[in-house]
This record gives C-alpha cells, sequence and structure tokens, in this order.
C-alpha cells in the first residue's frame, strides 16, 4: 500500500486528512473520537481570550433537495476557558503521539501572542495556525479577516508569532480579498512556516422570505457570516493553485474549502497542496467520512502509482495556465453516443437557449436521439454538462491542420487563428 | 336536484391502492424529473398536461402554480391523477425508463397538487363576458363537464340535461373504490361547475324526454356525452338465474350503497376487459374467497392493462383463460357456469365441456352503444353505435358535436376532458362565426 504521511512544514501525520479549526475539534473528547476514526491530525478550534456566542449560528444553502450544498456559520473561536483547552491538549497529545495537533490562536496584542503561544507549546502543539481569516464577529473587533485583509499587519503579527515560536506556524488566509498572492507572500515575509486556505467567504446564506430577515436569524436580526462547504470548493481551489503557482511564494499549503471526500482531496494536493483540512462535511456526516476518505486515496495512488504524497503533490500546478497562453486553434466538438441516450432533450434546450443552437431534436421512428452539427458546435460543454446520462455526451477534439496559437502569439507575432465558430 | 350521496356506501371499506404523497414525499420525486425538453411524458398525455413544468414547480413548492399548470390543460386533473393508466402512458413515456431507472410517479404527484389545490379552495379561471348564446350539453360525465367549463370561460351559457341524479357520470359510479370513490367525483364535478352559469336539468333523459331537435329548439349548439349504456348481456340458458348481474351495475351499487354478498363463496367474472379486472379486484376486496376471470382468448391478448391483472393476481384472483361459457346453472340460483374451451382463434373445441363452481357471475362483456338515441336526427352518422365525429368534435349535423365514451366506445376520463375541451373550442368558434 502506498504512503499517506504527510509533512506540512515539519508538522508529521499519519495521513493528510486534518481537521479544520471549527467545531469538531471543539473538545479532546471529540479530538480523540475524530483520530480513532482515522483523522491524521486536528487543528484545535481557535483559542483566544473566551467569548460568548449566540444561539442560531448555522445557515445551509438547500438546492434541489440536497441539504445544504453551501454552509455558513456566525460562531466565534473557542467559548470554553483557556485552562479547560490547554489541559485537553496535553491529554490528547499524550494519547495520540503520532497524530497532529495544531492550535489555532487569535488573540490582539504581542504580549498576548507570546504568552498563548507558549502554553500552546507547553501544552504539546506540534505547530500553530494564526486565524487571520474569520470574516464575522472577529473581524469587527480588529481580529480574523481584519489582519488578513491588510498585508503589513499579517506581516506584522506573523513576525510575532514566528519569533515566539519554537513549532510551525501557519498562517491561515482569508479569501475576502481580490488577489490571494499579496497576502501570502506577506505571510512568508512575515516569517510563516506555511499557509492555510481558505477560510469562509463573507456572506449572507438566504433571507427568510416570509419575515424578511437574514438567516441565520437570531431573534429579529440576522448578519453576515462565513460561508464553506462544497459550494465554495472551485473557489478554494483557484487560490491555492494562483499561490502554488506564484514563483515568489515558496511555502507549504494546507489545503480547504468544501472538501467532502477523497476526490476533493486529490485535486487540491494536484494544485499544491501538501495536506488538506476538513470541517462541513465532517458537521454534516460525523467523522466516519474519513475511512473513505483513506481508502479513496490509497487505491488512487496504488492505481496511478504512486508511492508517497509528493509524487503527485503539485502535479496539475504546471497545467494551470492563463488565458493568454491557451491554445486558440484547439478545437473539440460534442459527440453523443445515440445508444445510450435516453432522449430527454436536455441538451437541446440548453444549447438552443443557452449555448450555440447546433445540437437539432431528431426523433428515429420511437427513439429520440439528439443531433450534433459539427460546423456550427463551438465545444462549450454545455450539453455535456446538462446530460443525465455519464458517458453519453464526449467532447471529442478535431484534427484541424491548425498549427497550435495562443492568444498571446496572436497578439505579439500574429499567429494565426482558425475561423470562429457559432457566431453567426 | 343533485342529490347527496348515501353515507352507507360498500366503497368505503377499499384501503387506496396507491397511497398520497405527503408534501416531503413528493417533493423528493419531484426532484428526480430531468425536466425534458419537448417531453415524452406530454405527448403521451391526451390533454397534453405540461409534466415537467408541473413538477419543477413542486419543487420549488410553487403549488398554486404547480396545480394552474395542470388544470388549464384538464379540467379533469384531480380525477384523472387518480385513474389515469399512467402505468401505459404519461409514466411509461418517462425517459428514466430507457436507462433501467424508476420512473417519475407523475400521477402521483398530479394527485397531491390537486389534492393541495382543492384542500386550499383555490380557483383558477372566470367564466367569460356573455355572449348572448346558449349551449346545450347532453349526459353530465367527464366530456360534459370539461366541455361547459371551457364554454363558460368564453362566456357561453350552458345548460347540462342529466337523467341520473347524481353528476359525474362513471367518474362517480364506476370507478374501482381503491382508485377514487364517488365523493371525489361529485367534488370535481362541483368544482368544476364552481365557474358558474351552468344550469342543471336533472332527471330527464334523451330519446324520452327530448331529442336533439327540442334542444336546437331552446339552444344555439348542442353538445352530446352520453356515454355508453348499459352492461352488454349474454343470452345463453339460465341467464335468469339469480346471481347472474351485470359488472358494472354490480360496481355502481357498491360504490352508491350496499351488495349483498351474503353467501357468496365463489364469484365468476367473465370478460378480459378493465372492468373484469376491476370487478375481480372488487370482489377480493369485499372478502370472496374464490373469484375467477373467464376470458375467452389467451391471457395476452385480453383487451384489459397488465398492471391491473397483475393487481389482481397479488389479491388472489385466478383465470380460466381460453374458456367460453355456454350455459348458468343451478335451480333458483346460479351455482355453476357450464364452460368450453377454445383454440387460439376463440372458437369452441369439441368435448372439452366442464363446470366451474360459482355462486355469483358478473358479466364484464362491454356496454350498449346508445347511438341509437340520436341516430333519427338528420345529419348524425352513427358508426357501430358510435356517433361519428371530426376532428374537432363536429357531428354531421350544424351545431351538434359530441365526445368521451358515446362517441369514442369506451376510453378513460381523461380521453373524455380532451375531447369535451376540444369540442367547447369548436362549438366557440361555430357560434362566433369563425371558421
Amino acid at each position: 500500500m502506498p504512503d499517506l504521511r504527510a509533512n506540512c512544514a515539519g508538522i508529521v501525520s499519519p495521513n493528510p486528512f486534518w481537521l479544520a479549526s471549527a467545531p469538531p475539534s471543539n473538545s479532546g473528547e471529540q479530538v480523540m473520537r475524530a483520530f480513532d476514526a482515522g483523522w491524521g491530525g486536528a487543528v484545535w478550534k481557535t483559542l483566544g481570550q473566551p467569548i460568548q456566542n449566540v444561539s442560531s449560528r448555522f445557515g445551509g444553502h438547500h438546492y434541489r433537495g440536497t441539504r445544504a450544498i453551501g454552509f455558513n456559520n456566525i460562531e466565534l473561536i473557542t467559548d470554553r476557558s483557556l485552562e479547560t483547552n490547554f489541559r485537553e491538549i496535553e491529554e490528547v497529545k499524550k494519547r495520540y503521539p503520532d497524530h497532529a495537533i495544531v492550535v489555532s490562536l487569535m488573540v490582539e496584542s504581542e504580549q498576548e501572542w507570546k504568552e498563548i503561544i507558549q502554553r500552546s507549546i507547553d501544552a504539546g502543539a506540534d505547530g500553530l495556525e494564526l486565524n487571520f481569516g474569520c470574516p464575522h464577529g472577529m473581524c469587527e473587533r480588529g481580529m480574523g479577516s481584519a489582519v488578513g485583509q491588510e498585508p503589513k499587519v499579517n506581516e506584522r503579527i506573523t513576525s510575532w508569532a514566528v519569533r515566539h515560536s519554537s513549532v510551525p506556524v501557519i498562517v491561515k488566509l482569508t479569501p475576502n480579498v481580490h488577489d490571494i498572492r499579496p497576502h501570502g507572500r506577506a505571510a512568508q515575509r512575515g516569517g510563516a512556516h506555511a499557509v492555510s486556505l481558505i477560510n469562509t467567504i463573507k456572506s449572507i446564506v438566504s433571507v427568510d422570505i416570509d419575515r424578511m430577515i437574514p438567516a441565520p436569524i437570531v431573534g429579529e436580526l440576522g448578519t453576515n457570516g462565513g460561508y464553506c462547504g462544497p459550494a465554495v470548493k472551485p473557489i478554494a481551489l483557484q487560490m491555492v493553485g494562483a499561490l502554488a503557482g506564484d514563483p515568489e511564494f515558496k511555502l507549504p499549503i494546507s489545503g480547504i474549502g468544501g472538501i467532502s471526500n477523497w476526490r476533493d482531496a486529490v485535486e487540491f494536493m494536484l494544485l499544491g497542496s501538501c495536506c488538506v483540512q476538513v470541517c462541513t462535511e465532517v458537521m454534516l456526516r460525523g467523522y466516519r467520512i474519513v475511512e473513505d476518505m483513506i481508502e479513496g486515496l490509497e487505491v488512487y495512488m496504488r492505481d496511478k502509482g504512486f508511492q508517497k504524497l509528493d509524487d503527485f503533490v503539485g502535479g496539475a500546478a504546471p497545467a494551470f495556465s492563463d488565458w493568454g497562453d491557451l491554445d486558440m486553434n484547439f478545437e473539440s466538438v460534442a459527440r453523443i453516443d445515440a445508444e445510450r441516450c435516453i432522449g430527454c432533450y436536455d441538451c437541446v434546450v440548453a444549447c438552443r437557449d443557452g449555448g450555440h443552437q447546433c445540437i437539432e431534436p431528431v426523433a428515429e421512428g420511437e427513439r429520440r436521439v439528439p443531433v450534433v452539427d459539427e460546423d456550427e458546435c463551438v465545444g462549450c460543454n454545455l450539453c455535456e454538462i446538462v446530460c443525465p446520462v455519464p458517458g453519453c455526451i464526449t467532447m471529442t477534439e478535431i484534427d484541424n491542420d491548425w498549427s497550435p496559437a495562443t492568444w498571446n502569439q496572436h497578439v505579439a507575432t500574429g499567429a494565426l487563428l482558425r475561423p470562429k465558430k457559432g457566431s453567426h | 336536484m343533485i342529490r347527496d350521496l348515501s353515507t352507507q356506501r360498500d366503497e368505503t371499506r377499499f384501503e387506496e391502492f396507491k397511497p398520497p404523497y405527503g408534501e416531503h414525499q413528493a417533493r423528493i420525486e419531484a426532484e428526480r424529473c430531468l425536466y425534458c425538453e419537448d417531453a415524452p411524458c406530454i405527448a403521451a398525455c391526451p390533454t397534453s398536461i405540461d409534466v415537467p413544468q408541473f413538477i419543477r414547480k413542486i419543487t420549488t413548492g410553487n403549488f398554486w402554480g404547480s396545480a394552474r399548470t395542470i388544470f388549464s390543460a384538464n379540467i379533469l386533473g384531480m380525477s384523472c391523477a387518480r385513474i389515469c393508466p399512467v402505468e401505459t402512458s404519461c409514466v411509461a413515456a418517462c425517459v428514466h425508463n430507457e436507462q433501467g431507472v424508476a420512473p417519475i410517479q407523475i400521477g402521483k404527484l398530479q394527485r397531491f397538487v390537486t389534492d393541495h389545490a382543492y384542500g386550499e379552495g383555490w380557483r383558477y379561471f372566470e367564466a367569460g363576458a356573455p355572449s348572448g348564446k346558449s349551449v346545450a350539453l347532453v349526459g353530465g360525465g367527464p366530456a360534459s363537464l370539461a366541455a361547459a367549463h371551457e364554454l363558460r370561460r368564453r362566456g357561453h351559457a350552458c345548460t347540462i340535461y342529466e337523467k341520473r341524479e347524481l353528476l359525474g357520470g362513471l367518474n362517480t359510479f364506476g370507478i374501482a373504490p381503491y382508485k377514487m370513490r364517488a365523493d371525489a367525483a361529485a367534488a370535481e364535478a362541483q368544482w368544476v361547475l364552481g365557474i358558474g352559469g351552468v344550469e342543471l336539468k336533472i332527471g330527464v333523459e334523451l330519446g324520452k324526454d327530448f331529442g336533439v331537435d327540442d334542444l336546437e329548439g331552446a339552444h344555439d349548439a348542442v353538445f352530446i356525452g352520453i356515454g355508453l349504456g348499459d352492461d352488454t348481456f349474454l343470452s345463453l340458458p339460465g341467464a335468469d338465474l339469480e346471481g347472474v348481474q351485470g359488472a358494472l351495475s354490480f360496481i355502481e351499487r357498491l360504490k352508491l350503497g350496499r351488495v349483498d354478498l351474503e353467501g357468496v363463496e365463489h364469484a365468476v367474472v367473465l370478460g378480459g376487459g378493465n372492468t373484469a379486472l376491476d370487478a375481480v379486484r372488487e370482489l377480493a376486496g369485499l372478502g370472496v374467497n374464490d373469484v375467477r376471470l373467464v376470458y375467452r382468448g389467451r391471457e395476452e391478448v385480453k383487451p384489459g392493462y397488465a398492471h391491473e391483472w397483475s393487481a389482481a393476481k397479488m389479491e388472489g384472483v385466478r383465470a380460466h383463460w381460453r374458456t367460453q361459457p355456454i350455459e348458468y346453472l343451478g335451480e333458483q340460483r346460479v351455482n355453476a357456469l357450464k364452460c368450453l374451451k377454445t383454440d387460439e382463434a376463440k372458437r369452441a373445441i369439441e368435448g372439452s365441456e366442464h363446470e366451474l363452481r360459482c355462486d355469483l357471475v358478473l358479466l364484464a362483456l362491454g356496454q350498449q352503444t346508445l347511438g341509437a338515441l340520436v341516430a333519427e336526427a338528420a345529419g348524425i352518422e352513427i358508426d357501430a353505435g358510435c356517433i361519428r365525429i371530426d376532428g374537432s368534435g363536429a357531428t354531421g349535423r350544424p351545431g351538434v358535436f359530441a365526445g368521451g365514451d358515446c362517441t369514442n366506445g369506451g376510453k378513460e376520463v381523461v380521453n373524455a376532458a380532451f375531447e369535451g375541451k376540444r369540442a367547447a373550442e369548436a362549438i366557440d368558434r361555430y357560434l362566433m362565426g369563425e371558421k
């Protein structure tokens, strides 16, 4: 079997699956059950000056019968005393010496950082994660994403933490910025050993249309929360890929954001994450999901011939390119397998109303099989996306005799582009 | 006057064969719909209900709009949801079948949302501005109800002539009670007529109390929706023995009151159509232990639906295929049926006489046609007892239109609903001088 051991800036865990800093890592009892279930590490729920939470803390974005494709929370950092947390961290580390325990922290002054870091290390923390990402509640108090959104503040506080820490320091980045790279570089300048991303996205999960109040509703009011869950995965993947591909950025990345299964995890790792953190899927289904994550990753690695994680971490990063470097002369068209087609014509209406009007409904006797006009098909993928039958529509490359040419080459050297399709 | 239904009806002893969905179940099922373009389920529905659209509206909780989509196409959508043979129409057409996935339960979804609309008391249609024209509708069944509703939307005054004291036709007194009870059919008739402006003449019969020419004198157009007549009888020796009855008249008694099954242990139903299949299931449901179907042809050629026969078998009914009755035996009451076996061409095989023990025989061999009632009106053509109409519902006599079982020889309620609405549109064109 392949070796799943992960090493994130010196923090070693038996596998790359960590609990993210969140309710599932709120207490020692929970973290120990998670480790028993198979989780390789846990980032402890953020410690700081204990706060008080409200009733009504979470909201779900439900879509077409699926509960919570997106999830949102207005909960703050730990509401338990620091003494209790440190006592439990010490106990867990003693019982689970091979698992990674990272302590998430969020305080204000350098003196506070110094003290809480020392207490974390004394309790046995394998690493620290600086919470510069929380976009609700704490940011209004000058912490969380208020730090993460200002590269200079990020760099300064990171440097404090690094100065006072003898274990690796991970900076957790907020996605509530227009470009992630300056923020990753700021953490790097501050001396961080790794970054983790993304934290949650500032959001209103829904509005109660009867009471006319944004959710989650506390009494008669709602407030913005942090958005996460499967719906945010594409945003997180872009940010991980952008940072991993930044030539100025050299730190390891712990990937976070909508990871629900081993496939999601592999995607994050292929874009450059050395390990991944999970919260929402555990919130919704429990620690037991890790069994499938471990097995799925093992089988994937075995099938691909990978011995260790480093054999594929970052494997997709070189293929994450700028639009201007895409080959404009690459041509693909939709091909429909008439044998598999069930005749729903979902591709027909999608192409007609949202595509390029190149799929015609044709009934052959009893059978309804749509036909693609390949001279007009722009290869947009829309039909393949709406088709309910796996493998029925395949986007197929066409050999059109045109030499590859990118937009950048076209602009710079006049490289010839093939005639446009579908622009009638 | 329309009479109230008795509260003492044997039909209330039956459980529903397809229990209704609750809201949660309906939403889960609705979410599976692929929302096909130019959907095959629409094409399979005689009234062309926009099925994907009404199902999508269930997923969003727009039940008002969902029911509006149904009723816009078929004002009898509530009863059709319960009684349509969806297994052979819309559900059979669902593309999920093509990939070996359970098809969408369209009938149950339609029932959920139309029941919801009835429960909420929603109404969708108003009578049009008075046109000054008046239409007579003969028969108070599904075809006339659908026609009258559509005519009222267009402002034409309507009068329904019904020989019974109940509206709804076969929907009220002929539907198997595990599909729909008479009170639901009566409620639907009332709901449809809630559009207002439909006068009822009850207890009057075409051919006895009035003729087509009388209606023409009093109205500007006539719609004939008289359905079919009594059970066809088989004139065999012993036909007047006690315990030999028509299946439809038996079903009507069961629907509207009580049937006497005292001492009945062995029952035989003659026929292979859907009335026969209803009758055997009803007898089994009422507690008759030994219920048998007797049909002249092979199982494969019986006209009744396969899914209905499957259900009958599950309920313990047995069949004698290729069996032809030749005599009812008994003293005062029937106690056996004398039969012959038949060959592939339904011809009797010599020397194959045998007897089936029975103390009740129900004849489900079809209904008599009523075309003769209007045959005297010049221009109206009768074909095999049915009134001949063109593609719009017009007979050969100007101003006289027809639809439903009296024209098609006996189809589903959904066909009658379509034909009634179609005729109303043709009547409107006729009255308003369009061609």
